[in-house]
């Protein structure tokens, strides 16, 4: 099977500053891959590469087929990927509805189908988007990404600042999009703990270079690697997603 | 699947396209003044462009966030387009009011890549300089313009040839009027639509906007062009109800004065610059008959007041009052959609 994504040789930053360097990622449709890391060690930065906000040095970056490397991140979203950004970035003066409203694509995700997925949306639906919560938000920017109806989902760091009962409620929703829906996707998080047991694959980046690549559950397996690499000791099991 | 998607933007369209008691009162009162108040229709001529103007104003500073110190170059283009036309035996009205929508809106569509980068201060700088080159262009043309005289020997004929404009001003503030209403409802349909929200969303994260698909730059021309056009048709509207114009009508206090009018009835909600031009040109009559010399410290000294305590705080206890009062007639408020604050 050909990939979805593929990243050869890929440096990006901003302005002077180089924050990612000779990235090779490989993702096959359906594909979820984790991208773990300490602060500042370029996870952010790396989806900001793949949507085109950032300063590009060197590489190319493939999705489907087509090559996206000089596209302007608009194109990007219309040839097929959706990006949940860390800030979530909902549109303060539109209500929950007009946020999906105002860039909803045809496909299979429309508005009735995220408001199933996050029922919460649907009971908030004239709010506007500065009267949601925390997590009211992130749920907010996860289906504004999926009525785009993307190839390929782009998740940065979902669960940082929610209660652990929201995670929870997230995590579910985010296991029913990528094991049951099959989409591809990619999420940035802090807390390996977190996303392993959602995720097919992990990647560790430190100082923006990839350090290591396994399956997820080899990584889950591997004590060594995530305290090394994480400082993340084997006490804690990874975090179970509830589905619904 | 797409039809999925059709359907819900057609719902939304609908729902959010329906008219609140508040608005219908509005228009009704507006057509009731053509019969009310036949002294006014002159002033109040005066008001209806200069809301229909600020309306434009909104278009781009209100839904997309463009913000302009320049906007009068497109009323002006409009008025020296109905002018010249008028002058040169095309005296119908309609024909002259296309005529400088489509001049003002040529000058909108290659502006606009002018104000697509840069800050907001440089967009202030930009489109004021567009004014200030077409004022110049104007003044020095005076073969064309009439240049400081003005353009004179206006003649229009009668609207749909059956109209004439009286010096009562009554067939012009009908004409004003009707003309503000149906452009009114083209934008009011226009704000509603995914394309109106994507113009919001811009205007809250040009970014991340893009990022999640939207075509940031194309909107903004589109929407910058339109506003032009309206901007035109104001101008063309003042051109041929006063039958003159003159280089005023591209000076930078014309671009000042609607930028006012608009932060006086409030950005985003398109009734704001109706609202503010009624208030406006009142404030005006009132303040300048009572005393004609400081007139404008008193308007200055209003405005500064509606910046500092804020619109919406002015405005809040209207709009409770207004809710007390529409709360008793209704069954429950259960029942009463929430509304956005800046929604009528």
């Amino acid at each position: 099977m050909s990939d979805l994504l593929t990243l050869q040789k890929v440096s990006a930053g901003y302005g002077d500053a180089v924050v990612i360097s000779n990235i090779d990622l490989h993702l096959k449709p359906g594909e979820s891959l984790a991208v773990l890391g300490r602060n500042g060690t370029g996870k952010t930065t790396l989806l900001n590469t793949i949507i085109g906000v950032t300063r590009h040095r060197g590489g190319s970056i493939m999705l489907d087929g087509q090559n996206l490397t000089a596209m302007r991140s608009d194109k990007r979203a219309h040839a097929g990927i959706g990006w949940v950004p860390q800030e979530r970035n909902i549109f303060k003066s539109l209500t929950v509805e007009e946020n999906l409203t105002a860039v909803s694509r045809p496909g299979p995700w429309n508005v009735n189908r995220v408001y199933d997925m996050f029922p919460r949306l649907k009971e908030r639906r004239t709010n506007m988007g500065n009267q949601l919560s925390g997590g009211e938000q992130q749920m907010l920017a996860v289906a504004r990404a999926l009525v785009l109806n993307p190839k390929l989902l782009l998740l940065d760091e979902p669960t940082e600042g929610l209660a652990p009962i929201i995670i929870e409620e997230l995590l579910a929703a985010l296991t029913r999009i990528i094991r049951r829906e099959g989409m591809s996707a990619i999420v940035v998080e802090q807390h390996a703990q977190k996303i392993l047991g959602v995720t097919d694959n992990a990647l560790i980046l430190d100082r923006g270079t990839i350090v290591h690549a396994s399956s997820s559950r080899a990584l889950i397996d591997d004590p060594a690697a995530l305290e090394q690499h994480l400082g993340v000791t084997a006490k804690k099991k990874p975090m179970r997603a509830v589905s619904h | 699947m797409s039809t999925n998607i059709a359907d819900h933007v057609r719902a939304t369209l609908v729902r959010r396209g329906r008219w609140g008691i508040g608005e219908i009162l509005f228009w009704l009162i507006a057509a009731a003044t053509l019969y009310f108040l036949p002294e006014r229709h002159l002033i109040l001529n005066e008001i209806v462009i200069i809301g229909l103007f600020a309306l434009s104003l909104d278009l781009i500073l209100g839904y997309a966030g463009i913000v302009s110190l320049g906007h009068a170059a497109f009323f002006g283009l409009g008025a020296y387009t109905a002018g010249i036309l008028a002058r040169d035996g095309i005296a119908d009205p309609l024909l002259g009011l296309g005529a400088a929508a489509i001049a003002a809106a040529l000058l909108g569509f290659v502006t606009s890549f002018l104000v697509l980068r840069g800050s907001d201060l440089t967009k202030l700088m930009v489109t004021l300089g567009v004014a200030l080159v077409l004022g110049e262009i104007a003044n020095q043309a005076s073969w064309l313009t009439g240049g400081a005289d003005g353009l004179q020997g206006i003649a229009m004929g009668p609207i749909l040839g059956l109209f004439e404009f009286d010096i009562f001003g009554t067939t012009a503030y009908g004409y004003s009027l009707t003309v503000t209403f149906l452009l009114f409802i083209l934008a009011r349909r226009i704000v509603v639509s995914p394309y109106g929200l994507s113009l919001r969303s811009i205007r809250d994260n040009p970014l991340k906007a893009r990022a999640v698909g939207i075509p940031v730059n194309r909107r903004l021309v589109a929407v910058y062009t339109l506003a032009a056009a309206y901007a035109g048709i104001a101008g063309a509207l003042l051109a041929q109800t006063t039958q003159f114009v003159s280089l005023d009508v591209l000076a930078f206090h014309r671009s000042a004065d609607v930028m006012l009018v608009l932060v006086i009835g409030g950005v985003g909600y398109l009734y704001g610059g109706l609202i503010g031009a009624i208030v406006f040109k009142v404030l005006q009559d009132v303040i300048s008959a009572w005393t004609p010399q400081y007139w404008q410290f008193w308007i200055g000294l209003i405005l500064v007041i509606i910046v500092l305590a804020g619109r919406e705080r002015l405005t809040e206890r209207v709009r409770v009052l207004w809710k007390g009062v529409a709360g008793r007639t209704a069954k429950s408020p259960e029942t009463l959609p929430k509304t956005s604050a800046r929604e009528v």
